[in-house]
């Protein structure tokens, strides 16, 4: 066989994307764990959400259906919603207290 | 071919995510979170799900972000504080983490009937998406719109400055 049409065979398997995937949603938990930032602290759960897309998109692949992909789209666009009014929660938070650290915004009330 | 186009974005992709951890200003988090959105664009085409690779890029690495740095500049964050992290996440949280990652990898590695992913193998074209999003799933859809458009309304009332006379006060007293 000749050997470039070989490497553009190469098969990857689909048990590899759901590692990464896995690894990605440790690396967003221990990113919630150990920043100490306020949007860092958001952006890990951003992380965490496209790593579970990564799972649904290779779930799609393996059972050829549509409807997993279907899902990511609503994920992201929950996503977008959630990121547009958390963020506006952030500029709240810091409008009240002045600091982004968590460790600081400790209290429900001001 | 494959295998290369694998290795390097998902290469690519830990390197972001663990930049992200490693970094103590919040824009250098931001932009390694933009490489592993788009690093996963790229995987995404790979599994053969090319509209969603384009919304990945489009409403992900450009809009999610954008509104993320804009946040960061906004806010004027600077570089954190490490010396207040607290106890627990070191003495439970992380063995908590390796504890779920490694069941996770466990399942996954002795999961029977997996398949292969191969270039050009089992794409999924824009119109199949479309074709079931608007004929089975039309409800879910017209709510998740009314969903942003909630979520619209909620920013707006949250970031507003102040709440109705306070805020028109300040502004007055400014002049």
């Amino acid at each position: 066989m000749n050997p470039v049409y070989a490497q553009l065979q190469q098969e990857v398997p689909l048990a590899w994307y759901l590692i990464l995937s896995a690894i990605l949603f440790s690396l967003g938990i221990v990113g919630f764990l150990i920043k100490r930032n306020l949007i860092t602290v958001f952006m890990s759960i951003e992380l965490m959400l496209n790593a579970v897309n990564l799972s649904f998109v290779t779930f799609a692949h393996q059972w050829h259906q549509v409807k997993g992909q279907i899902f990511v789209f609503f994920v992201m666009m929950v996503a977008a919603a959630e990121a547009a009014v958390g963020l506006a929660i952030i500029i709240a938070v810091f409008r009240a207290r002045a600091t982004l650290a968590v460790d600081r915004i400790d209290r429900m009330k001001l | 071919m494959h295998l290369i186009l694998f290795v390097v974005f998902a290469g690519l992709c830990l390197a972001g995510a663990v930049n992200l951890l490693l970094q103590t200003h919040p824009i250098n988090s931001a932009l390694s979170l933009i490489v592993v959105m788009t690093s996963l664009a790229v995987l995404y085409l790979l599994l053969g799900a090319e509209f969603l690779a384009a919304a990945q890029v489009i409403v992900y690495a450009g809009a999610i972000m954008v509104l993320f740095t804009f946040v960061v500049m906004l806010l004027n964050a600077g570089r954190e504080d490490r010396t207040l992290g607290s106890s627990a996440a070191k003495t439970v949280g992380f063995p908590a983490v390796a504890a779920i990652l490694s069941l996770i990898a466990t399942i996954i590695l002795h999961a029977q009937g997996l398949g292969t992913a191969r270039l050009g193998d089992g794409i999924t074209s824009t119109e199949e998406l479309s074709t079931v999003l608007f004929t089975k799933l039309l409800l879910p859809f017209e709510a998740t719109s009314i969903l942003i458009l909630i979520a619209i309304l909620g920013a707006v009332a949250l970031a507003r400055h102040g709440h109705g006379s306070d805020g028109d006060r300040e502004r007055t007293g400014g002049k």
